[in-house]
């Protein structure tokens, strides 16, 4: 039930929303197509799905060529956005859909939509239409929809998109825990990397239609391809001229070897962690990500004179600074 | 307080004067010689075969409104092409165009005599203009753009990702448009259907031009009413009035029903 991407393209007009993107989505994995909204990545989605036709490329599931395939012969699992539910149907109705069209058998309908509900947690909103409702309870719904059909894979365009930030890391927890159990073959899209991190085995990052980097999040992350994946999956700065994550740098009184000199401009506590923002003496700004209380055990303030290091053992040799200012 | 007494005093006496109290005097004319006369005056050979003729027509342009209509919308609201902008203005055209004007372009078209295509008409023995053909078709095209402006919206609002989503779990076009988009936009469609019917039952001027007006034959409900009234038999033209008037209540109370139900749920 792997899924392979092969050289699409797809323009709308004289706009190129996706070039050239190749990649394999190993059989039973959760991947997720990461990347800034409007970057082509529900263009990919919805090309896997037959929603729309490639200008070039192919889409394989299973090894099978489905590129000329029609949406509803694809043995696929979409789940809209905004969940596309049937406003009309119960969601009972709304399960039953997929196995209704295909004419089974009343009594495994039954079983089955009772199935699926208990695994969506919706078993007593069988009799519920879906502007009755939570945004939530919704997206489930639509899962259990697009499950009901047994698809070979799951495809879920930006899944908790239009839900708020609560309700949102539930459903991430959920959505893994789910895999694990169905264990179906599923593509994720979302431009929230944190969410791809956290849920996805694999990510395959996407930008202005074109592919940035495959693997798995820790590869990504340690190792990214370019400037772009590097701040794109999470906080960066620069210092003597190379990338590294602000957590990576040391913060002290004393100068160690290696270590630059600065002045301490700004300190930001967020809860957990502090930032602490540092102009070195040859002008340029760095900053420290500090967890906890190591920054208090510090004992620092507002202009004191700062030693700053890297640990070597986490510099990122691929990625060479070449635009000033990080974020 | 008062400004907003006087402002509902204004408009309910405005509408008193311009529907209600000529539409209460025409029933109380058409009663005053007494439900017998009245019901004769209506209830007579060629009284009920103009009645039948409008009741036909309505049930055959209707029809063909609302079979073609929804097909409309569904290419307006779904499709991006050149003339998209045409059609949507054609559609439009019966509502802004006079009647009158839609029964002599249909005349001119038509007509076995002097219509671009009478030659042909003529030679194959087929009869439009002054026959049942031509009533149907007057009646199809002024009430065209209702089903359309009904449905129209409907389906733009609802988008098309579930009836992709329809697709996605198997469903081919056939089932996507009766499980789908048909009952997302079947309350706008009964709404239109009887704003149609009612365009039907009430037209006058383009079938005064195409029908001929032959008593017993193709004159049409409105035109019985309207020969009634030029005839000095004022009693029978009140009477078929408050006909027409009753059918009219008839819609107007299914279509307040309609859109509550409608709106109940939405």
């Amino acid at each position: 039930m792997s899924i392979e991407v092969n050289s699409l393209a797809k323009r709308f007009g004289t706009s190129v929303a996706v070039e050239n993107v190749s990649f394999e989505v190993p059989a039973g994995t959760l991947t997720a197509l990461l990347g800034p909204s409007g970057g082509g990545k529900s263009t990919v989605l919805r090309m896997i799905a037959g929603l729309e036709v490639p200008d070039t490329g192919t889409v394989r599931i299973e090894g099978e060529d489905v590129t000329r395939v029609p949406t509803r012969l694809r043995g696929i699992g979409f789940c809209f956005q905004h969940y596309a539910p049937f406003r009309h149907m119960t969601a009972w109705e709304n399960v039953a859909f997929g196995l209704k069209v295909r004419h089974r058998p009343k009594a495994e309908i039954k079983a089955r939509v009772a199935e699926l509900l208990e695994l969506v947690r919706l078993t007593g909103y069988a009799d519920r239409y879906p502007s009755q409702l939570s945004g939530g309870q919704r997206q489930r719904m639509a899962l259990a929809r697009a499950l009901a059909v047994e698809p070979r894979v799951l495809l879920l365009d930006e899944p908790f998109g239009a839900l708020d930030a609560q309700v949102r890391k539930e459903l991430r927890v959920w959505l893994r825990e789910l895999h694990e159990k169905v264990s179906v073959t599923t593509i994720l899209v979302t431009h929230d990397q944190e969410e791809a991190m956290e849920v996805a085995d694999r990510i395959v990052i996407i930008r202005e239609g074109r592919l940035e980097q495959v693997g798995s999040p820790a590869e990504c992350y340690d190792h990214p391809a370019n400037e772009f994946v590097l701040t794109f999956l999470g906080p960066a700065t620069r210092i003597g001229g190379t990338w590294v994550r602000p957590h990576d740098l040391v913060l002290s009184r004393l100068e160690t070897p290696g270590s630059l000199r600065g002045r301490l401009q700004r300190i930001i506590r967020l809860g957990f962690e502090t930032r602490v923002e540092v102009v070195l003496d040859d002008g340029t700004e760095t900053w420290v990500q500090l967890a906890g209380r190591a920054f208090e055990e510090l004992s620092m303030t507002i202009g004191d004179e700062v030693y700053v290091s890297m640990n070597e053992a986490h510099e990122i040799p691929a990625v060479t600074a070449t635009t000033a200012g990080a974020g | 307080m008062r400004t907003r007494w006087s402002l509902r005093v204004v408009g309910f006496l405005y509408v008193a004067f311009l529907v209600g109290v000529p539409v209460v005097a025409v029933v109380w004319r058409a009663l005053a010689p007494g439900i017998a006369s009245a019901y004769d005056s209506v209830v007579n050979a060629d009284g009920l075969h103009a009645l039948e003729l409008t009741l036909e027509t309505a049930a055959i342009a209707v029809a063909f409104n609302t079979v073609f209509g929804v097909g409309i919308a569904i290419i307006l609201a779904r499709h991006r092409f050149r003339g998209a902008a045409i059609l949507e203005l054609l559609v439009d055209l019966p509502l802004s165009l006079s009647p009158v004007v839609i029964g002599l372009a249909l005349t001119l078209f038509y007509s076995s005599r002097e219509g671009w295509i009478g030659g042909f008409l003529t030679e194959h023995n087929i009869a439009i203009i002054f026959a049942f053909p031509g009533i149907v078709l007057a009646a199809a095209f002024v009430s065209l753009p209702y089903v359309v402006r009904e449905v129209l919206p409907l389906l733009q609002e609802l988008g098309t990702d579930s009836e992709r989503a329809a697709e996605t779990l198997g469903a081919g076009p056939t089932t996507v448009f009766f499980k789908i988009t048909l009952p997302a936009i079947r309350w706008g469609l009964a709404y239109g259907v009887l704003l149609t019917t009612a365009r039907i039952l009430g037209e006058y001027g383009a079938m005064s031009v195409v029908s001929g007006n032959i008593i017993g034959q193709t004159q049409t409900f409105t035109q019985y009413v309207a020969g009634d009234f030029t005839n000095y038999d004022a009693a029978g033209a009140y009477a078929g009035a408050l006909v027409l008037g009753i059918l009219s209540v008839l819609i107007l109370a299914t279509l307040s029903i309609t859109r509550r139900r409608g709106e109940k749920l939405n």
